[in-house]
């Protein structure tokens, strides 16, 4: 039982290694493609995705947020007569931590499971190999337009999420909590400062990223068969979410 | 030329091809058959350098594949040219794109030319006018002739054909037949047909090689195999029911 045990363990620390390996590895090997050649069309096309794709759930989870933020920290705060507080404190909430990781998780959802689909089918169809047969590196024509169009387009969707999320929390302090506009910027401008939203971007940056490549690199690794494209797209979007989240308590603590 | 030296693939305990040794001349057309799983594909794939093999060289013009990393690969893939079994045309580009594909990538040809060159191949593969097409609209015939017009869009020297007739019917089989044999005519390249077809290999190959569990049972020209007694290669030809009446 005990020896089991361990041998579980074990296999199963392998193929987490396998798999930090295998991912560094397609990162490494992206990276190299840059100064290859970098299709602008194809990573303008993939932005326009991302962003067409995103923006409408971006919105939607950005101002239900900073909505019910409010109302939870209004609720408390007002009690202790600190509803001049309210703004900076979703404000910061919202540029440090919030935005980036929830546009990160709907960016994941959205695009990344939309990039292994993709890919999957490629490879599963043989267009991969087809690919290689006319000397054009798969990882410098699939992967390097996504990562880079995912790490331009989430620092974006963030900002905008940043802004949206403010918006629906102003909307509940303005029309629920009853605090006035004035009181709820000028919160903003007191306790937040440039630091707060460019950490955010810093950590929207790397979680886009971590979106492009976890989903190529599930697409690119697709066992045959529908089956095994439906099984690659589910891995590929728990994966980026897991490692979003993981990634951001480690970002955090290095950036504030 | 190709030449295959002691080469062998295994997955794992495996063994999928077992020491081939095999030539394959300039300008030659070469029909590779065997049944299903004996191996001719992961050949085929070996030759193109889609896979490594366990042991063993594959020569092309004196370059050993087997030790090339893939920007190596990639750059000796530009002499090559690939029709694949279910044609792997990119579905998200029109047919005009996908025979284009290999020009816009390597070639600092204008938009012009390059359009000249896909009109020109369409029409060589008999599928005129249709650049704006997705491949979704196209039958399984027509798809294998834009495959092949997007191999020799690049000017290739060696084709290789992965199951060029599998799926068609007898008389788009005997199209894309007649298609290898004139583009081998017109190009002069070398070509290397996987098929379990025993027809289509008659029709189109200059010499016929037999892979069978993973090993080269024949190799000889067409009229000499078919009088191979070999009891594996009787074996697979009357399986086929064509040992007698196909006539190249």
């Amino acid at each position: 039982m005990f020896v089991r045990l361990l041998e579980f363990i074990g296999a199963s620390v392998l193929e987490l290694l396998y798999f930090v390996g295998d991912v560094t590895l397609l990162f490494i090997e992206a990276i190299k493609q840059l100064p290859v050649k970098i299709r602008f069309r194809h990573v303008l096309n993939q932005m326009s995705h991302l962003g067409v794709d995103t923006l409408p759930i971006v919105s939607l989870t950005m101002t239900f947020t900073g909505m019910v933020m409010t109302l939870q920290i209004a609720h408390e705060f007002i009690k202790m007569g600190a509803e001049s507080t309210v703004g900076g404190i979703l404000a910061i909430a919202i540029g440090r931590e919030l935005g980036p990781v929830l546009v990160g998780v709907v960016a994941a959802g959205r695009v990344g499971s939309a990039m292994t689909a993709e890919i999957s089918t490629m490879k599963v169809t043989e267009q991969i190999d087809a690919l290689r047969v006319m000397g054009t590196n798969p990882t410098g024509y699939l992967v390097v337009p996504r990562m880079l169009a995912c790490m331009m387009m989430v620092p974006i969707l963030t900002v905008y999420g940043d802004m949206i999320g403010v918006l629906g929390g102003w909307l509940v302090a303005k029309y629920y909590s009853g605090i006035s506009t004035y009181v709820f910027i000028n919160s903003i401008s007191t306790y937040t400062d440039l630091n707060d939203m460019t950490g955010g971007l810093i950590k929207a940056v790397v979680f886009g990223g971590v979106i492009a490549i976890l989903g190529c690199y599930y697409g690119m690794k697709a066992p045959e068969g529908a089956e095994g494209v439906g099984k690659a797209t589910t891995k590929s979007v728990v994966s980026a979410i897991v490692v979003i989240f993981m990634v951001n308590v480690l970002l955090s603590m290095i950036i504030y | 030329m190709i030449k295959l030296e002691n080469l062998c693939k295994s997955y794992n305990d495996k063994v999928v091809l077992n020491n081939i040794n095999l030539e394959i001349a300039d300008g030659e057309t070469l029909a590779i058959i065997g049944g299903s799983g004996s191996g001719k594909s992961t050949l085929l794939r070996l030759m193109v350098g889609l896979i490594k093999p366990t042991s063993g060289h594959i020569w092309l013009e004196g370059k050993d594949l087997a030790v090339m990393n893939e920007k190596e690969l990639d750059e000796i893939r530009l002499h090559m040219g690939m029709v694949f079994q279910y044609s792997a045309l990119f579905d998200s580009m029109t047919v005009g794109d996908n025979v284009a594909f290999g020009l816009r990538e390597h070639t600092d040809y204008s938009e012009k030319e390059i359009s000249a060159i896909v009109k020109e191949k369409l029409e060589v593969v008999g599928l005129p006018g249709t650049e704006a097409m997705m491949p979704d609209e196209l039958s399984g015939g027509m798809k294998k002739r834009v495959s092949l017009a997007r191999a020799i869009a690049f000017g290739p020297e060696i084709i290789f054909y992965d199951e060029p007739s599998s799926g068609l019917d007898p008389i788009m089989t005997d199209k894309i037949d007649d298609l290898i044999i004139s583009t081998q005519k017109r190009l002069g390249v070398t070509s290397v047909v996987v098929t379990h077809d025993m027809a289509s290999a008659v029709k189109t190959a200059d010499r016929i090689a037999m892979v069978h569990e993973g090993e080269l049972i024949a190799v000889d020209t067409v009229d000499n195999f078919r009088r191979i007694n070999e009891p594996r290669v009787r074996a697979f030809l009357r399986e086929l029911y064509i040992d007698e009446g196909v006539q190249k």
